[in-house]
């Protein structure tokens, strides 16, 4: 019997060995920003200037946020290409109003643009649970359908950063103790968000769903409650970025945010969250939403044609896919093995 | 004399669970009729019944995955309405289901309490109390698991561990097991039954769901039959014999269970030397030989599945080889191993066995697929008639051959499995746990075509958990203990008592 027993030691290795396997797409992204951002600098020494550099942080902040909304979607096995749409909307909502009134109140605009967002979200999420549509399907037809809403609302119109309040705008470009209010707020969402699925039993349900989704039900979890949320606060983010999105660049119409929601699934998956759901974090998916911003602010700084920034998203896309089969292949080996050595 | 007496004023009381005249239909098959069971506090109540008898939808429309077309469902004298999983298990009704429902990507701990988990300050998961509490859930189990350790890439047994302690995680007073031990060794399901004693000590009531009757009989105080989705029969345990209830079930009698036919040995088959695979198993040595049943015995986790996986070629041997009729077989190539003439029936059939949405016809000749191929097109006729030879010749039971092997029972789904295989005309046919999960009809009928194919001639290398079958259908019992070989008992000499003991290492012969 005392084959039997692991070793304290034995089991803290193997818990330790999983946790730096879950903890190294982080690292190994972030080891990959610094070589990036290194590289450039020697090549291209005004790419570590402090304005370039909050530049890049601001351009991140939006595609971070979005990136976090589409982690709990795909975490639950689904996915929602309407993002970029719904960022759309909600970004000419924003301009629109605060043109036409431009002392209404900022927090209002925010509320009704996440509130737009949401809105969006729960019509996704409800066709893909009690509709029991394929998310795939429902998210491509809203994605279209949300970007034609977004045309006859516009009907061809455009809102100018002259015509919006200052205050508002401030927020797209000011910093508070050096620090971009734009990052400040992607900071926040993603850690509030992070905190939630680790901590939370609503967030802890979504990987249930993901990793099972017909053993998650059997086991008491409300899945179809719990996507329809995903669904809802993806869109809901999506509608922050909007907002945050005419805070930054002033100047809206029908198209903004056009292709947004391959970038920001492409930032996921290269963050570490598997496509079929069940593992990842928003932090991996947050790093990769910067990973992705920095490799294109490099190729344009070093002069690189567009094709070839186009190329290196795509590489970098397989590589992470490749990462992620090679990683779970060796640790099931591994955890095999550790097995088969305590179960003798 | 006192328990007696406090059992049968138990029985006297309201049931905590009461199930009347529930019926179930799927299109026009009737899944359920005449559902009627009631569950009264410190009762354990076996529920048995061929595959196919209705159990497991019995089992869900307790749980709530299912709502039934008609019936009441009565909880403490109150008619209750369960629309989902989570509604029953609010009301107390904890269910181990037969499907694998565990989450392969989350740890141990967090499988055991999702949805439940221990909260601090704030609703804030508590991981501390978490993980003590399910290490002292596991405690009780008597398995030594990490509970931060991930679920995927555990045994199938530590998974059906996992799936028990899910479902002793919270206080249930209605505890629902089906086919809890069928994955299990001696020693574990030893300390499963001292749990279901400890839960009944406290007045809860459990049904408990076995294709072993010995189980039935060693822990049930009653027992209920279910025979074509209805149930037929009703009483306690003490009232009825093994033959009694196999009769009840099947609805006719049961002769031999376990016919092996007397077999010409021939020239040897199979011959494995010195296989070892690193923390797997090590300097495994034995051969098969023409005609020959070889049971491979151990408990759970002993290695025998990796043996078999190993010769087969699905792992790969770090040393040792694996001859074939002489000839020596590449490690790790499966089609060089099916070349050679070796055929694997594997444990996990729905998982590893069939293709489960394809149809019947398609999964019993998918090892022929080339043959009944011309220009890269599969000829639908051809795969018709090898299909249908093949079910005539097995005795399956089906529908139509374009159905979804899904659909069909457990057993049949076997059948569907040996098919594919025997297709292939092998010379070494191995199974792991042929008969797991299937019942007694079909299982009698599994043994008696494993006797017919050795008479032909065929090497058999059988692996199993179940002594009576190792102990009737084998010409050798080889006896594995953490991965060695360490008792080759022949015909005349096995007996429970010492396969048990080499299987547990207490002797080493």
């Amino acid at each position: 019997m005392s084959v039997h027993a692991a070793s304290p030691g034995g089991a803290a290795r193997t818990s330790r060995l999983i946790e730096w396997v879950l903890r190294v797409r982080e690292i190994g992204i972030i080891g990959a920003l610094a070589l990036l951002v290194t590289v450039t600098a020697i090549l291209e020494p005004r790419f570590i200037e402090a304005d370039s550099l909050r530049n890049l942080a601001l351009n991140a902040s939006i595609f971070a946020i979005l990136a976090v909304g589409q982690t709990l979607v795909i975490i639950t096995r689904n996915v929602d290409l309407s993002v970029g749409s719904v960022l759309g909307l909600s970004a000419f909502l924003a301009g629109d109003l605060l043109s036409k009134h431009p002392g209404m109140s900022l927090p209002l605009v925010f509320v009704l643009g996440i509130g737009l967002g949401a809105a969006c979200g729960l019509f996704n999420g409800i066709l893909v649970t009690w509709g029991q549509v394929p998310a795939l399907v429902v998210t491509l037809g809203t994605l279209y359908a949300f970007r034609g809403l977004a045309f006859l609302w516009t009907d061809g119109r455009q809102v100018n950063a002259e015509t919006l309040p200052d205050p508002f705008l401030n927020l797209g470009s000011d910093s508070i103790a050096g620090v971009p209010i734009m990052v400040i707020i992607a900071v926040v969402v993603v850690l509030a968000v992070g905190q939630w699925l680790r901590d939370y039993r609503p967030g802890r349900e979504l990987y249930a769903i993901g990793s099972n989704p017909e053993g998650a039900r059997l086991a008491g979890v409300r899945a179809q409650r719990r996507v329809l949320s995903a669904f809802v606060l993806a869109g809901a983010l999506a509608g922050l970025g909007g907002v945050l999105f005419t805070a930054r660049f002033g100047t809206v119409d029908a198209t903004a945010g056009v292709g947004y929601e391959l970038t920001v699934i492409a930032a996921t998956v290269v963050g570490g969250v598997a496509i079929f759901g069940g593992t990842g974090s928003v932090y991996g998916a947050a790093l990769g939403a910067l990973l992705l911003g920095t490799i294109t602010s490099s190729l344009i700084v070093l002069r690189v044609e567009a094709f070839w920034q186009q190329a290196a998203i795509g590489a970098l896309l397989l590589l992470a896919i490749s990462l992620d089969r090679l990683l779970a292949v060796r640790v099931e080996a591994a955890l095999r093995r550790r097995s088969a050595r305590r179960a003798g | 004399m006192g328990v007696y007496v406090r059992r049968e004023v138990r029985d006297a009381g309201t049931p905590i669970l009461e199930l009347r005249d529930a019926a179930k239909s799927y299109g026009a098959v009737h899944a359920l009729r005449d559902g009627n069971l009631a569950l009264r506090s410190g009762e354990v109540r076996g529920l048995v019944g061929e595959n196919g008898a209705g159990k497991s939808t019995l089992v869900k429309v307790l749980g709530g995955v299912v709502q039934p077309d008609a019936g009441d469902l009565v909880m403490g004298g109150a008619p209750v309405r369960f629309h989902s999983p989570h509604d029953a298990r609010d009301a107390g009704i904890a269910v181990i289901y037969q499907e694998p429902t565990l989450f392969p990507d989350l740890s141990i701990a967090e499988n055991v309490v999702m949805g439940y988990h221990p909260q601090r300050g704030l609703r804030r998961i508590d991981r501390g109390a978490m993980h003590r509490q399910v290490k002292e859930l596991l405690d009780r189990l008597g398995v030594q698991l990490d509970p931060e350790r991930t679920v995927r890439g555990l045994s199938i047994a530590d998974q059906q561990i996992v799936e028990i302690a899910k479902a002793l995680s919270f206080d249930a007073r209605v505890l629902i097991m089906d086919e809890p031990t069928a994955a299990l060794s001696g020693p574990e399901v030893e300390r499963l039954f001292a749990v279901v004693r400890a839960l009944q000590e406290a007045g809860a009531a459990v049904l408990f769901i076995s294709h072993r009757l010995d189980e039935i009989f060693a822990i049930c105080d009653t027992v209920t039959v279910m025979r074509d989705g209805a149930v037929v029969h009703d009483a306690r345990i003490a009232e009825m014999t093994t033959d009694d209830m196999v009769r009840r079930m099947v609805g006719r009698e049961l002769s031999a269970l376990f016919p092996k036919q007397d077999a010409q040995i021939g020239e040897r088959v199979l011959e494995v030397k010195r296989l070892t695979r690193e923390g797997v198993f090590f300097d495994v040595s034995f051969e098969v030989r023409a005609g020959e049943i070889v049971a491979l015995a151990g408990l759970v986790g002993a290695g025998r599945s990796e043996v078999a996986r190993a010769i087969f070629g699905i792992d790969r041997s770090d040393a040792g080889h694996v001859e074939v009729s002489g000839r020596r077989l590449p490690s790790g190539r499966p089609l060089a191993a099916m070349q050679a003439g070796i055929a694997f029936v594997p444990e996990d059939r729905r998982m590893q066995g069939l293709v489960m949405d394809l149809s019947v016809a398609r999964n019993a000749t998918l090892t022929r697929i080339r043959a009944l191929t011309r220009l890269g097109l599969i000829r639908v006729g051809a795969e018709n008639r090898l299909a249908r030879e093949w079910a005539d010749r097995l005795r399956l039971k089906f529908h139509r051959l374009e159905d979804p092997v899904g659909f069909l029972s457990g057993g049949n789904q076997q059948k569907v499995v040996l098919a594919k295989w025997l297709a292939t005309e092998p010379k070494l046919l191995i199974l792991d746990e042929p008969t797991r999960g299937i019942d007694v009809g079909t299982k009698a009928e599994v043994h008696r075509l494993m006797g017919e194919l050795a008479g032909r001639g065929l090497a058999v290398l059988m692996i199993s958990s179940e002594l009576p079958e190792v102990l009737g259908m084998a010409d050798r019992v080889l006896v594995m203990h953490e991965g060695r070989l360490t008792s080759e008992l022949s015909r005349d000499e096995a007996d429970e008592e010492r396969v048990i003991r080499a299987a547990s290492g207490v002797e080493a012969a």
